[in-house]
């Protein structure tokens, strides 16, 4: 299941904070209060933020528990690192645990790069002030004589309380600092520090990939992601970063050959992915060098075994980077495959044409305003042959058409705004 | 179930043919629903269903049942619905294990080149029921037997040949339409038809063919080729073209074009 909403309480520390006024909300369910998670609006599934809010509202709200999201690379990895990056940065400022893994470069230095969030609201490992005790005398200086149903409620939100906030704001330029990265528990895997072991069966998984499932598997179980794992303790998210899949310093060679001899090792793995995910409360986002992969039936049988794929293509080093329409964007994205688990129909984003691009701290994706850019340049073309005619005849009539076209020309800038 | 698509099949749960293999062929886009609608269908009929449940698990399948009006849970516990939940039992064979937990019936995983014979011998024995041991009265309650497959494309992304899934889907046809008079459904996925598999053997287009061959009706589900749009009311919807490919007479050939609509209902109209 990609975690539905089910019956897991609050945990009874949260419970007991908030006992202190008679009022109790009637709810006709019980939600899973889990920080930085929501319930979807459409179905009703628990959701978590990518990190980048326009991604999570291309995708219908965010990532569901559950399900892997698949980012196929741009040419030089580098947005697709960058999505990653935001992913696992989001989870260190949700509490949530996270789960990487890499082949090429260590782990580690992938968690020493995160952004750092923007937190204005957000209390960190700091002093809190201690929530008042019903127990202290009504008579002291500061009681409310007005509000005074609210005497005895903590006068500082908790931490729990605001980094359950759906979705943060991050500065690319700067990176996390290290005890707000500390606060959150990881797990790495870096493959070469794992030393091989004959494969038992004939199964067309690689070590390398089997390794890693067995691994992941530890994890959920040994931390309790598991979805059927008794109540005792609160729930977490566990997001699982994978970084460049199939590409050859996982031992694959997918990428290198036209027919490759591994060719259903990722897939394999993909399938046992999708089992572990639905059977705990985790998310995975998996970078795959896609532009590497020769064969396209092969991504399309990637693309079916992982829920969300979106592909990444970067102008970088293409003739488009210097193309004036492409100028205000550093690359186009396309969202290839949205699920509709729990639910008949999926809900795909309207529009097609999207682009991202990276701004000095922020990285956003947008509808690409291709219309408007081609009309302002039809313009502009209008605008110099008029003036052009005007300069030779020098009479008024040419001049005020052109006069109108820049008018025209103006109040087509402030509508793209 | 979607009752327009009964009316264009000429079905209901009352009556509908028996001894049918029914393929789902999809490109380019998402046939789900057919699974569900198939799966609601005879559930209804009161046949005695084997899901093999490959690519998703029991809660999505049964969320999206109980809004069709169909509780898999119940249907589970009488013994109406065998449910072969592939993800679930694939784990304890992909991730090597001292103790063995998963089904025999997901043995495939650890030797893809031996075949699936052990998904066949777990199908005909949920089918056949020769073990014994249950209340006699309750078996014969049910009705013919209906085989579910969702979906055979994914055992070929596991490592299985598609020879090794035309000889399994032969098998069951066997089994369950000619021998017990029962109904098959598959759904299997195909490439984009740009890609003729150069002398690919193991190509899912070959597969396809071979199971349209073997089956007495398909239903191709296709996406636009212009990509998806919305309908006037502002809801958005997925268009599929849905194409009849007969064996038999009865049925109309022209394709319709088919339109869901979130709020689970099916509406078809002709091109």
């Amino acid at each position: 299941m990609a975690a539905p909403v089910s019956n897991v309480g609050i945990s009874s520390g949260e419970r007991s904070a908030f006992r202190c006024t008679s009022f109790q909300k009637k709810t006709r369910s019980r939600l899973i209060a889990i920080p930085g998670t929501r319930p979807s609006v459409q179905n009703g599934q628990l959701l978590v933020s990518t990190g980048v809010t326009s991604l999570d509202y291309l995708l219908g709200g965010g990532l569901a528990v559950g399900t892997v999201l698949l980012i196929e690379e741009d040419l030089y990895d580098s947005y697709s690192r960058m999505i990653l990056k935001y992913f696992l940065a989001e989870g260190v400022v949700c509490r949530h645990e996270l789960f990487v893994a890499a082949a090429q470069d260590n782990p580690n230095d992938i968690l020493q790069e995160l952004p750092a969030p923007i937190l204005d609201d957000v209390a960190f490992p700091k002093p809190v002030e201690q929530p008042r005790l019903s127990c202290e005398p009504q008579d002291s200086l500061d009681a409310m004589k007005i509000a005074w149903r609210y005497q005895n409620l903590p006068k500082v939100q908790s931490a729990l309380a605001s980094s359950s906030r759906f979705g943060h704001y991050y500065d690319v330029s700067k990176t996390m600092e290290p005890e707000i990265r500390q606060a959150a528990k990881c797990h790495c895997f870096y493959f070469p520090d794992h030393p091989t072991q004959s494969s038992t069966t004939h199964s067309p998984m690689l070590q390398s990939y089997s390794a890693l499932l067995k691994s992941l598997q530890e994890v959920i179980h040994r931390e309790g992601f598991f979805i059927a794992a008794p109540m005792s303790k609160s729930r977490n998210i566990l997001r699982v970063g994978l970084h460049s899949l199939g590409s050859v310093l996982w031992g694959d060679d997918l990428s290198c050959h036209d027919s490759p001899r591994h060719r259903h090792a990722l897939t394999t793995f993909l399938y046992g992915l999708r089992a572990l995910l639905r059977s705990s409360l985790s998310v995975a986002v998996v970078t795959i060098p896609s532009r590497l992969i020769q064969d396209s039936s092969l991504m399309g049988s990637i693309t079916q075994l992982c829920d969300y794929a979106i592909a990444l293509e970067s102008f970088k080093g293409s003739e488009r980077e210097t193309n004036p329409l492409y100028k205000d964007y550093h690359g186009l994205l396309h969202v290839h495959q949205v699920p509709h688990l729990n639910c008949l129909a999926s809900q795909l984003p309207d529009h097609k044409d999207l682009a991202f691009k990276l701004k000095r701290k922020q990285f956003t994706i947008e509808l690409r305003r291709q219309r408007f850019f081609m009309l302002t340049h039809k313009m502009r073309d209008l605008i110099k042959c008029n003036e052009q005619s005007a300069s030779k005849v020098r009479s008024d009539h040419p001049c005020q058409s052109s006069l109108k076209v820049s008018k025209i020309l103006t109040c087509f800038w402030d509508i793209m705004g | 179930m979607f009752t327009e698509l009964n009316s264009i099949l000429n079905a209901s749960p009352d009556s509908f043919t028996q001894g049918e293999f029914i393929l789902v062929s999809v490109q380019h886009s998402d046939a789900s629903f057919l699974i569900h609608h198939f799966l609601s269908f005879y559930l209804r009929a009161r046949s005695r269903v084997c899901f093999l449940a490959l690519v998703q698990s029991f809660s999505h399948y049964s969320a999206v049942s109980q809004r069709l009006g169909v509780n898999l849970t119940q249907a589970k516990d009488k013994g109406q619905l065998i449910f072969l939940e592939g993800l679930k039992e694939s784990l304890s064979h992909l991730i090597p294990q001292e103790e063995r937990t998963g089904s025999e019936a997901m043995d495939f995983l650890r030797d893809p080149a031996g075949g699936l014979r052990s998904l066949y011998q777990f199908v005909h024995s949920s089918l056949t029921h020769s073990g014994g041991g249950e209340m006699v009265e309750e078996e014969e309650a049910w009705g013919s037997p209906v085989l579910l497959v969702d979906d055979l494309s994914v055992l070929m992304s596991l490592g299985v040949s598609a020879g090794a899934v035309l000889d399994f889907s032969h098998y069951c046809r066997a089994m369950v339409c000619s021998q017990l008079q029962g109904n098959m459904v598959a759904l299997v996925r195909c490439s984009s038809e740009e890609e003729e598999d150069e002398g690919d053997a193991e190509g899912s287009e070959w597969l396809r063919r071979g199971l349209t061959h073997q089956c007495s009706l398909t239903l191709h589900v296709q996406g636009l080729s212009t990509g998806y749009c919305r309908d006037i009311h502002g809801q958005d919807f997925v268009n599929f073209l849905l194409n009849d490919v007969p064996k038999t007479l009865d049925f109309p050939t022209r394709p319709k074009a088919v339109s869901e609509r979130p709020d689970f209902c099916l509406t078809l109209w002709a091109l």
